[in-house]
Order: structure tokens, then sequence, then C-alpha cells
């Protein structure tokens, strides 16, 4: 029988089919990932998986909830993915297995679960790992073309599980810095942007191998707009304030602040801006409250990225614009049918 | 080219007309009883003035009108009155109601007819005839037309009349234009003249090509100044009152404002056709344009008598099996009703026969995860995810801030709602409790003003007493004074002046209460427009429905 009141029907768009969405949206990005840096992400996203859905499990089965509809909803994958694509591929099994659970059980389920956590699960998970291990955290896989050696797919699984590396190759000669950090620390060593955008391991807007990758997350992001899965408010506000901040700066003083377009291109800025920003259930839902929101963000970004201590400020951004969607939300309702101010 | 506005969302649910737009309006059987409730309108249920055992003319009056804001009810073939009585009734509430049984002799002898010219009439006699001709709106909202064709000293520019039928399914609107469109148009003249409007604009969405087409030609041919068809486009809720003079206009009439406020009257294309009816040919309003669809063999608009159970009509349309029970209205605000016998009643536009394959049980509800698709799709601009949270969590002063009145139960944000969350069922429930919160308040108020008249009448009496001893003393004293002989001794009386005293506390007293009843005055429960009136009306059954169903719920096997 049909429900007992209206509207009795309904679109046949469920939470699911929109997080599957998000995750297809992940693949272009993807894609350039392995094509640069090897399958050892895909190692890691599947050990993310695994751990977000039986985290998710137990703590529903814990929580005395349905476990399989929640399961289906997709939403834990979906961290699991981007908690994988925001730490290096190379990090030890652990390190992902423990920053996924955490993430799961205290930063989503404790909350009470799908839709009522305040934090962005991946962005804490990532924030948990670089303060509790920064050493392990800042060991990304040198892009294809650039190390003197390369690691095969076994070799890469051998360190994910093992630790070990084949004899004769240092931790150091298949990985390095961010292109955010060595930019950082080149700059402490006066080093002047010219010079430093000379060294092999950038590309033509930023980080050789990273730019692509980011490239990939606008392809998905375009996607999702165009879907109507996530509103153009969030993704916009955040990178026109990245650039106009980074712009400004690069004007004034080109010697020592990089290109705006080589903040868009790197570090977590186009997956931010597409992917994490505009989870809805951390992020205003006001159209004012996101141009603020992702304003917000774009600026925190650029700062911690350029003064602060952290090599990249999405995380810590995102979580800090976090806190504030609850205020934001409350002071920018929009006015309502019939009750606006006429001009 | 006319310009047109646009409101803010709206959905487009599969319309699903065209399954009952083929065919003509076919004329009902006749029923083998009717059912008549005597409350098929906003306002006072009508009183009825029949007897068991009574026979009844076609058109007769059976239940009058009672007070200000009411209908009259009339019988709607010829025959007999077997019972007058509560009956299950076409409602959300499914609560009985008092109705009139009637069954037909099947001769369909009409009463003696009047037939007037209207614009021989006096405006007030025309009003007149329509509240006793039963004529109410036909939209769905069935508030009685003549109260809305007053001007109120207010200069109306524009006549709105409603033929959008936004709702999927229902095509009863779109038949008549096509079918009756000139006497649509005679009614519409009659209600210009009634409220001195300038323009007549008649809306109707691009998805009905051949209404448009007639209603243009019967202007045309009419030669009707100022009149103009326009084509809207297909948008639901498009044909809401509110939404439609948006597109047409450009007006937003906010909620509690009456939209004669701001120039507009609206009504329906049906109403206009019923109240031409009741005046030109003295018919009272005994039958209405039916769309019979969903499970069934054969599809299609009847005319059928008001009182006619839904089965028998639905059976003139071959019922298909596997139908579990009735929607009245459209599947996005529609009624499920509380059986399949129930009366058509004047506000049945639509029957569906509703089966598990056309409206399939709805999924579990998930958590919200505040995606914003029900803000992207509601016509009030309202935030409906928070208005959830709120009303969720019976936080209702902030559901009030968060505009919860101004909702108009479209259901289009369930309709996206990607967790499937009965939003609107969660709004209904806010306003009712704050209905009758509010109610209780006002019966608390109504206590303690009681209780301070009577404190107050209690003061008085012992002021009056004090006052009468004071003056025997006094005059006792006087007496005293009269005999020089005595010693001049003072005596105080007590009390020296008891009024000043006393008044003031009572005075103090009773402006407190009336600081403290300004300040906690209900603001949803008074100087209600007809819509919210409507609206009180309906949420009320639903509350009384729920609580059925809840004690069956508890009742049934556990």
């Amino acid at each position: 029988m049909a429900g007992f009141f209206s509207p009795f029907i309904s679109k046949p768009v469920g939470v699911s089919q929109i997080m599957l969405k998000v995750l297809l949206a992940l693949i272009p990005g993807l894609a350039l990932y392995v094509w640069h840096y090897g399958p050892a992400i895909l190692v890691s996203i599947t050990l993310a998986s695994v751990t977000a859905l039986a985290t998710e499990a137990a703590m529903l089965k814990l929580r005395d909830r349905p476990v399989a509809p929640f399961l289906k909803d997709n939403s834990a994958l979906l961290t699991a993915w981007l908690i994988a694509l925001s730490i290096p591929p190379l990090a030890p099994w652990w390190m992902v297995v423990v920053g996924t659970a955490f993430a799961i059980s205290i930063s989503k389920q404790l909350y009470g679960g799908l839709g009522s956590n305040p934090f962005n699960p991946a962005m804490i998970a990532y924030a948990i790992l670089i303060i509790s291990f920064p050493v392990h955290m800042t060991h990304w896989l040198t892009p294809h073309g650039l190390g003197s050696v390369q690691l095969d797919f076994a070799e890469q699984l051998n360190y994910i599980f093992q630790g070990v590396l084949p004899d004769g190759i240092k931790l150091d000669g298949v990985t390095m810095a961010t292109p955010l950090d060595t930019l950082k620390t080149q700059l402490h060593l006066n080093g002047n942007i010219n010079a430093i955008m000379e060294m092999p391991i950038y590309g033509y807007l930023a980080g050789h191998g990273s730019e692509a990758v980011a490239f990939g997350f606008l392809l998905g992001g375009g996607y999702l707009l165009a879907s109507g899965i996530i509103s153009w408010h969030i993704p916009a506000a955040f990178l026109v304030t990245l650039f106009a901040s980074a712009g400004i700066m690069h004007l004034v003083d080109p010697a020592h602040y990089v290109t705006p377009l080589f903040h868009w291109f790197s570090g977590a800025a186009m997956l931010g801006a597409f992917f994490i920003l505009t989870d809805p259930v951390t992020s205003p839902t006001t159209p004012r409250g996101k141009l603020l929101f992702g304003f917000g963000a774009g600026l925190l970004t650029y700062l911690i990225r350029t003064y602060g201590g952290f090599p990249d400020g999405m995380a810590f951004a995102t979580l800090l614009m976090n806190i504030c969607v609850p205020l934001i939300d409350a002071y920018t309702q929009p006015a309502i049918f019939g009750k606006k101010v006429k001009p | 080219m006319r310009t047109l506005y646009k409101f803010h969302g709206g959905v487009h649910p599969p319309t699903n007309k065209d399954q009952s737009n083929q065919t003509s309006i076919k004329q009902a059987a006749l029923p083998s009883k009717l059912i008549i409730p005597l409350h098929q309108h906003v306002g006072n249920i009508a009183r009825s003035i029949v007897k068991v055992g009574e026979r009844v003319l076609k058109g007769q009056i059976i239940g009058r009108p009672e007070g200000h804001l009411s209908s009259a009810v009339h019988a709607s073939t010829s025959g007999t009155i077997t019972a007058t009585d509560t009956e299950q009734v076409a409602h959300p509430s499914g609560m009985p109601d008092y109705c009139i049984t009637l069954i037909p002799d099947g001769l369909d002898e009409w009463m003696p007819l009047e037939e007037h010219d209207w614009q021989s009439m006096s405006h007030t006699d025309l009003r007149h005839k329509l509240r006793d001709a039963g004529v109410v709106g036909l939209g769905g909202a069935v508030f009685p037309s003549d109260m809305k064709l007053y001007s109120h000293n207010q200069k109306i520019t524009t006549l709105v009349l409603n033929g959008a039928e936004c709702e999927p399914y229902i095509t009863c609107d779109d038949l008549l234009m096509r079918e009756r469109a000139a006497e649509i148009l005679q009614g519409a003249e009659m209600m210009r003249a009634l409220l001195y409007a300038d323009n007549v604009l008649i809306g109707i969405e691009d998805n009905k090509p051949e209404a448009i087409a007639a209603m243009r030609t019967a202007v045309e041919a009419g030669k009707h100044e100022r009149m103009e068809v326009i084509a809207v486009p297909t948008i639901y809720p498009g044909g809401g009152a509110k939404q439609l003079i948006r597109v047409l206009t450009g007006i937003e009439v906010a909620a509690g404002v009456r939209s004669t406020n701001m120039g507009v009257q609206c009504f329906n294309v049906g109403t206009a056709y019923s109240a031409w009816r009741a005046i030109r040919y003295g018919e009272p309003l005994i039958s209405r344009i039916v769309t019979i669809t969903g499970n069934v063999a054969h599809p299609q608009n009847f005319e059928a008598l008001i009182g006619t159970p839904g089965n028998e009509l639905v059976a003139q349309a071959e019922e298909l099996s596997g139908t579990t029970g009735y929607i009245m209205g459209g599947p996005m605000m529609g009624v499920l009703l509380p059986s399949k016998q129930v009366g058509v009643v004047k506000a049945t536009n639509c029957l569906i026969a509703a089966s598990d394959k056309l409206f399939p049980p709805p999924a579990p509800a998930m958590p919200c995860i505040r995606c914003t698709r029900c803000a992207d799709v509601c016509p009030s601009e309202l935030q409906p995810q928070e208005l959830y949270w709120f009303s969720k969590a019976k936080n209702l002063a902030k559901a009030q801030d968060y505009h919860l009145f101004d909702c108009i139960e479209c259901g289009a944000c369930s309709y996206v709602c990607p967790s499937n969350i009965p939003l609107v069922q969660y709004y209904r429930f806010a306003k009712s409790e704050i209905w009758a919160q509010e109610a209780s308040q006002k019966a608390a108020d109504a206590a303690r003003e009681r209780h301070e008249f009577r404190e107050h009448r209690i003061e008085r009496e012992k002021l009056e007493k004090a006052e009468k001893l004071a003056a025997k003393e006094k005059a006792a004293l006087a007496a005293k004074a009269a005999r020089p002989l005595q010693s001049p001794a003072t005596v105080t009386i007590p009390n020296a002046d008891p009024e000043n005293t006393i008044q003031l506390k009572i005075q103090t007293a009773i402006d407190h209460a009336k600081e403290q009843a300004a300040a906690s005055k209900p603001k949803n429960t008074e100087q209600l427009t007809p819509e919210q009136l409507a609206q009180i009306a309906d949420i009320e059954a639903r509350r009384a429905r729920i609580r059925e169903i809840a004690k069956a719920a508890s009742e049934g096997p556990a």
C-alpha cells in the first residue's frame, strides 16, 4: 500500500545514488593518479574502503541501528576514498586503517552517524594522521619519470604491508615532499620563485604529476556541477578567493609568492573545492552561507599554506570552517516568498 | 507577448494526464445511494433541515448555511432521505461527519428553478444566491465563493482564473475548459462585476493546448474585453493560487495576507462555471467533474452527483484488480480516503485508484544529509531542512521563526528528498502542535480572566461592605456629636480611604493581567485568512486521523 499521507510519489534518487555519483566523479582524478604514481593508491583505497565499511557496520551494531541500509548509502565508502586520496599512497597500511577507523567511528558515528557529524570525517582523519605521524605523512611518492628508481607494484605492496624496500633503495629515493612543501622549504632557504620553479618536480602550472591529478578532480567537479549533485557556490567562492588572495600577493611580490594557478593545482585545492568542502552535511545550506563558507575556506587555505606550519591548509581550513556552519546558517537565512523587502 | 514571472523552485513529476483526457466528459450513472456530507466547505457546518423518510427534489436545500461563513447543501437528485447520521466522509481525517443519506427514486425530478440575469440583480442578491446555491471553491479549498466576491473597499485590478491544474493525474479542469469554455467565461464576467475588477487573466499550464485553444476561441467568440488566456509553464505547484498570481502578475502574496489587499482575486475555472450555472439557471452545486484514473481500465472524467459513493463512480471506469484504496486529489497533495464507499464531495476533483504498482510503498526514511534539494524546490523559498530539524525536535518557536506557517504543504520537498523523509508530515505535525498549544493557552487566558474578575468582584463587595460600615459609623459619630455633653473623642475609621488603596491594587492587578494577555496573544489562531482557516480545519482533522491510526496500531496485535 502507498503511504498514508501525500505526497504519494517521490523522485527515485536516493542518498546512495548521490554518493555513488560523487565516487564516480573521483575516477578521472584517480586514473591520472595511477598513471603518474602507480597503483599504490588503489591499495590504500581498498584498505580504507574495507576498514570504513567494517567500522561503520560495527558501530551501527553497537548503536543498535539497522546495518544494511546505512552500509548501502555509500557515504562510508566516499569518506574512505577521500581519506586514501589525502594521505601518501606509500603510507604503511596501519595508518590508513587507523585514520579511517577514527574518522568513521569517532567523527561520524559517535556524533550520530550519517547526517549528524559536524566535521568532515575525511579531514578529521587527515588532521589526526598529520599530527600523530608527521614524518610518514611527508613521504609522498615521486611521480614517474622524476626519481632515479621506480617501485613496481609488488615492491609498493611489500613496503605498505611489511615496511621493506628492495635492497639498495632508500625511502628518500622513491618519495619526496609535496610541491607545496618543497616550495615552503625553498623559500625559507631564501630561494627565488623563478629559480624554484625550475626544479624538476614542478610542471607546467604546479607540481609535476600532481597538477594533472588536480585537473582530473576539476573534471570530476565539472560533472558534479553539471549533474546537479553540488551547487556552484562553494567551489566558486573557494577557488575565486584562493585565486584572488594568491593573485594579489603574487602581483605585489612575484619573487616570493607563487602564481594563483599554482595554488589552484597544488595540494588538495581541487579535491577540496569539489569533493570535501561541498559535503552537504558539514557545509552551510543557504546560498549566501555557501559563498561565505567557500570564501572563508579559500582565505584560510591560502594563509595556512603561505604562513602556517603545515604544507597544505585544505584540511584545517575545512575543519575551521565546519565549526562556523551553524552560525553561518543562522545569519544567512534568505528572504522568503512574499516577504522580500521591495527595492 | 505578456511577460510572465517565475516563482522559486517547483518540480516536474510525471504528469500522467494523457490517460484520462482522451475522451469527453461522461454523465455518471445515477448511483444506488447518495451520502451527502453537511460540511463540504470551509466554515460552519450546514444545518440539516430534512427528516428521515422525507421525499426531496433534485436541487432542494437539505442543509442551510449557518452563520457568516457557511454554505448550503442540496439534494443531488430526487428521492427519499433514509438517514441523517454520521458517516465516513472524504476528508483527510477519516473521521465520521454528519451526512444525509438519500436513496434516489430514479425520477431525477428537479425542484422549480429560478433563472436570472445577473446583470439585472443587485450584488447583495447575487452573493446570497451563490451562498444558497452552495457555490464554493472547486479547486480544492472549498471556500464559500460569496465571501470572496467582495472588493472590501480595495481596488481589485485583476481577477485571476485558475485553470493551471498542476497536480499530476487530474484533468477535470482541462476537460471543463475544452467543453464548457463559454460558460466559464460568463461566470468570470459576473465575478469581475462583483469585484469591480479591471482585467481577467486566465492561467492554463502549457501542457493543455486544447483547453487553451478552446478558451481563447471562447474569449473571441464572446467578445470578452480585457480578458486574456495565458499559457503558463508546466511546473508543480504552478497552480497554487499564490504561485499562479506570481506568474501572471509578478505579485507575491505572503502568508497571512489576502491577495485582495494587493489587488488580485483568484478563482478556479470550475467555480466560475458553477457560479454562472447557479445564477443563470438557478442550478445549485449538486454535481461536479471528477477525474477517475489510476488503476482503472478506462480513465476518464465524469460529471458526478455530489454524494456518489466513490466505488460506484470508479466502477464506471472499470476498476482493475490490485486497487488498494482511493486517493482523492492528486498524488502530491491528495488524501487517501478512509474507505472506497465515501461520497464525492465538492472538493473531489479526482479519484485515483491506487495500487502498489502505481504508488509503491515509500522507502524507509534515512537521516537528512542537508543536501538542500528541498530548499531548491520550495515555492515558498523556505529552508525545509531547518524546518524539519526544528519540527522533529519540537522546537516550535524556532520553527515559526523559520516561517513554518508560510509552508503551503505542496509536497515538493518530500518529492525530491533523497532520504525519503516525509517532510510535509513533520510540518503538519508542528503546525497542529502550535495550534493546539495556542488553543489551550486561549482557554487558560479565559480562565485567568474569569478568575481575576471573580477576585475583583470579591474585593469590590468587601469594599462596599466597608463603605457601608464607615457610613454607619460616621452617622453614629454625627449623632454623638449632636449631643454636646459627650466628650469629642476622635474616632479613627478603619480604612480611612479604602477606595484609593484597594482600587489601586485592583487596577494594578487588572493592568498586569492585561499586559500578560497581550504579550502571550496567539499569533496563528486569530485574524486568519480563508486559506489558513481551511488549513487549520484540514490539520485538525489529520491530527484526529493520526490519533486513530496510532490507537489502532497500539490496540492491534503487538
